[in-house]
């Protein structure tokens, strides 16, 4: 049934296309991997004969998440997740399109490894997966990679994933050289020598943990000097991870200068603290850390408003032997893009974020942002859709979790609603059975 | 032996330190100058006497094959007794500056130098400092007027004109003196002068200086009469401007397909040394477009109606 590719009526459904500002109940017919339509209605209109229809009982049905920021063990770290693992919990998630990070092994520095994960992804995943390619030649920061070559090979973006770049020089010439390929710069904005041996943010709490702490500004300086460059060379530019208020400052000041910047938080950041990791749950260890209350409501107001683009799930498998150390020595990193959706909706839920600007910075604007297709329920658009119940309450069981790792911070939590079928390229690649 | 040359063309300068200043009637004087020595050098009997006595150092602060030879091959013909001195083996190692090295020099009274140096205005400086002519054989990313004059005489010859030709000047812009002396050459003749680069090898405001800029390489070569490539040191192709040599030469490498978008009948220049598959393919820098040796022979001739040009100023001349 999983592989069934007839068409698909959605009826009485809530029917959200932040592509198009609309949010109406009415229904969706997908046939030959698009979207045909979606109106109020089309039951009577006539769908063709073999049409799969599915009662949705006033549930959402939307564009599929596009999910800009997930680490992938493949190829290289195979045991953390695979291409085919992570596209499993992708559409657990309701993301039918996940652009996977170049800190692979080898590193995706190099047009033949852009076509291995195509490759390998059209044979083993279940949902769209895209690479970014390397910014700088290994990540090291030092000698920009084979920008045109890797975009003709596939790349979407480039970014040194989870490194900074420190040597402005280089990312100098890295955003000019780029903007003649038109292609876009994603960024880790933190400063490595400020990050210096810290583990978490600086503040009381770390002070009361006896932790070292990372400054906001390690950030911001970082965030700072590259919008410097940006207004130096005008290249596209994406902030891969912004955590604080500070660093919002800095990206208004940016964008009301009409500079092409724009930035993702992560789910974690919006939804999290740094009080969660109350008695050093390394679980809650990720990097850039997590902040303080005011910077997690900052960063929500910041994404009701427009200013922040993107929610990623900053997706980072890690096994027991890289958690189940003590705070310090724990490697940073959370699962996070099966739960996405729902951890978002915890701030629907508390009247923080409207339902679709939520699943505009899932789905429409990082689309927009890489080029994506998708992102849309406009007719003609791919058949990447999502139906989801926003009001069911839910405990997170980390075993039914499909990501081969469990280092979920949302381990137990109370959730509210949840994705209950995931269409990519018309095909229903996850039902959820209600046990 | 010591024929008069028939063009009586006076140029009333003590120094050539580069094309920028220099009129449309001086450049094209100098280049019908060059015309006689070209036809000279193809004769048997290739010397002539117009610097006979005189003392010709060739002052080279960064190495050099055939801007050497060429300027030495062209002192010698005229007569000239011509020494060669490499620095950077020598003095300057041992801590002298550069000026000291003018001074020392001059006291040795040469007519000319040429002088090649690895900094942008270490020619005009020493020029200042000493009572003979000299000729800037190429400082730093300033200018390199001979190989500018010499690419000026080679599409002349071909093309029977500079005006109203478009000339599209492709790679690496920004650390070229050949280019800088080209654009305004090039310009002052009424060419229309494009350049090609990927950004990171561009001047910030190079449109400034009178080209189109283009980084698009197709786009860039659409219609032009002349392809003239530039050398892309090796030490920038590994990532620090360009990100290696193989995405260089599939974005700006001259081929056969990217030569295609230029008229049909255009040509292609390079000033060498060539790096083959990097820069320009093999095919194209031997093939039937190619004014690459043409280039190396009118260089002697050009560098001659210079020495003999400035010779001309010469005291006690």
């Amino acid at each position: 049934m999983l592989s069934d590719r007839r068409p698909i009526l959605l009826t009485n459904a809530r029917i959200v296309d932040p592509s198009r500002d609309l949010d109406f109940p009415g229904d969706l017919l997908i046939a030959d991997g698009v979207v045909r339509d979606a109106k109020q209605g089309i039951r009577a209109s006539g769908v063709p004969e073999g049409t799969e229809v599915v009662d949705c009982k006033g549930r959402l049905v939307a564009p599929g998440l596009i999910d800009i920021r997930a680490f992938i063990g493949e190829p290289g770290a195979e045991y953390r997740e695979t291409l085919a693992t992570a596209s499993q919990a992708a559409a657990a998630g309701g993301v039918t399109t996940v652009v996977c990070q170049p800190d692979t092994n080898p590193v995706i520095d190099d047009p033949a490894i852009v076509d291995f994960v195509l490759r390998r992804a059209r044979d083993t995943a279940i949902v769209h997966v895209h690479p970014m390619g390397a910014l700088t030649k290994g990540l090291a920061g030092q000698e920009m990679a084979e920008i045109g070559l890797l975009k003709a090979a596939g790349a979407v973006a480039f970014t040194d994933g989870a490194r900074s770049v420190t040597n402005a020089q280089v990312m100098r010439r890295v955003l000019t050289y780029a903007n003649d390929f038109d292609a876009v710069i994603v960024h880790q904005t933190e400063d490595p020598d400020l990050v210096g041996d810290g583990v978490m943010n600086e503040g009381e709490f770390a002070a009361r943990l006896g932790l070292h702490g990372i400054p906001t500004a390690a950030e911001t300086v970082m965030l700072e000097r590259d919008v410097r460059l940006v207004a130096l060379t005008g290249a596209r530019y994406h902030a891969a991870s912004i955590t604080c208020g500070e660093s919002l400052e800095v990206l208004r000041r940016a964008k009301d200068r009409g500079l092409p910047v724009s930035a993702s938080a992560s789910i974690n950041h919006l939804t999290l603290n740094e009080v969660d990791i109350a008695s050093y749950r390394t679980f809650f260890k990720v990097a850039p850390p997590l902040r303080a209350e005011e910077d997690r409501i900052a960063l929500v107001r910041a994404l009701a408003d427009g200013l922040l683009d993107v929610v990623m799930s900053d997706h980072n498998p890690q096994d027991v032997e890289t958690k189940r150390l003590p705070f310090a020595e724990a490697a940073p990193g959370a699962i996070g893009i099966e739960t996405m959706f729902a951890a978002g909706l915890r701030l629907v839920h508390a009247g923080d974020l409207r339902l679709p600007t939520l699943l505009r910075a899932v789905s429409t604007r990082p689309a927009e942002l890489l080029g994506l297709p998708g992102g849309s329920l406009k007719p003609g658009s791919p058949a990447d859709v999502i139906v989801a119940d926003l009001e069911s309450p839910w405990v997170l069981d980390p075993d039914t979790l499909k990501s081969k790792c469990k280092n979920t911070p949302f381990d137990e939590a109370q959730l509210q609603g949840r994705v209950t079928r995931t269409i990519v390229a018309g095909r229903t690649v996850y039902e959820y059975v209600s046990g | 032996m010591n024929i008069a040359p028939k063009t009586a063309f006076v140029f009333s300068r003590r120094h050539l330190l580069g094309i920028e200043g220099l009129s449309e009637e001086e450049i094209t004087g100098l280049l019908d100058l060059a015309e006689e020595f070209v036809e000279l050098n193809r004769q048997i009997e290739k010397k002539r006497a117009s610097l006979r006595g005189r003392t010709q150092i060739n002052l080279f602060f960064e190495s050099s094959t055939r801007t050497q030879s060429s300027f030495e091959l062209a002192g010698k013909r005229l007569g000239a007794d011509v020494m060669n001195m490499s620095v950077s083996s020598s003095a300057m190692r041992k801590g002298e500056t550069l000026i000291d090295t003018a001074v020392t020099l001059n006291a040795m009274h040469p007519d000319i130098l040429v002088v090649r140096h690895q900094s942008s205005g270490a020619v005009e400086l020493l020029a200042r400092k000493v009572d003979g002519s000299v000729i800037n054989a190429g400082d730093g990313a300033h200018e390199h007027p001979t190989q500018a004059l010499l690419d000026a005489l080679t599409i002349r010859r071909n093309k029977g004109r500079i005006e109203g030709l478009t000339v599209a000047i492709c790679g690496d812009i920004l650390h070229s003196r050949v280019a800088r002396s080209n654009i305004i050459l090039l310009n002052t003749l009424g060419a229309r002068v494009r350049v090609v680069a990927p950004s990171t090898l561009l001047p910030p405001s190079v449109e400034r200086m009178g080209v189109e800029v283009f980084r698009d390489m197709r786009e860039g070569l659409a219609d032009a009469d002349i392809v003239m490539m530039l050398r892309l040191q090796r030490e920038r192709m590994n990532g620090s401007f360009v990100p290696s040599s193989q995405e260089y030469f599939h974005y700006y490498g001259l081929d056969a397909k990217k030569l295609a978008y230029a008229r049909p009948d255009a040509l292609v220049m390079h000033p060498g040394p060539m790096n083959r598959g990097v820069e320009i393919d093999s095919a194209i820098a031997d093939g039937a477009q190619s004014l690459i040796r043409e280039q190396v022979e009118m260089g002697v001739a050009v560098r001659m109606a210079v020495l003999e040009a400035l010779s001309r100023n010469l005291p006690n001349a």
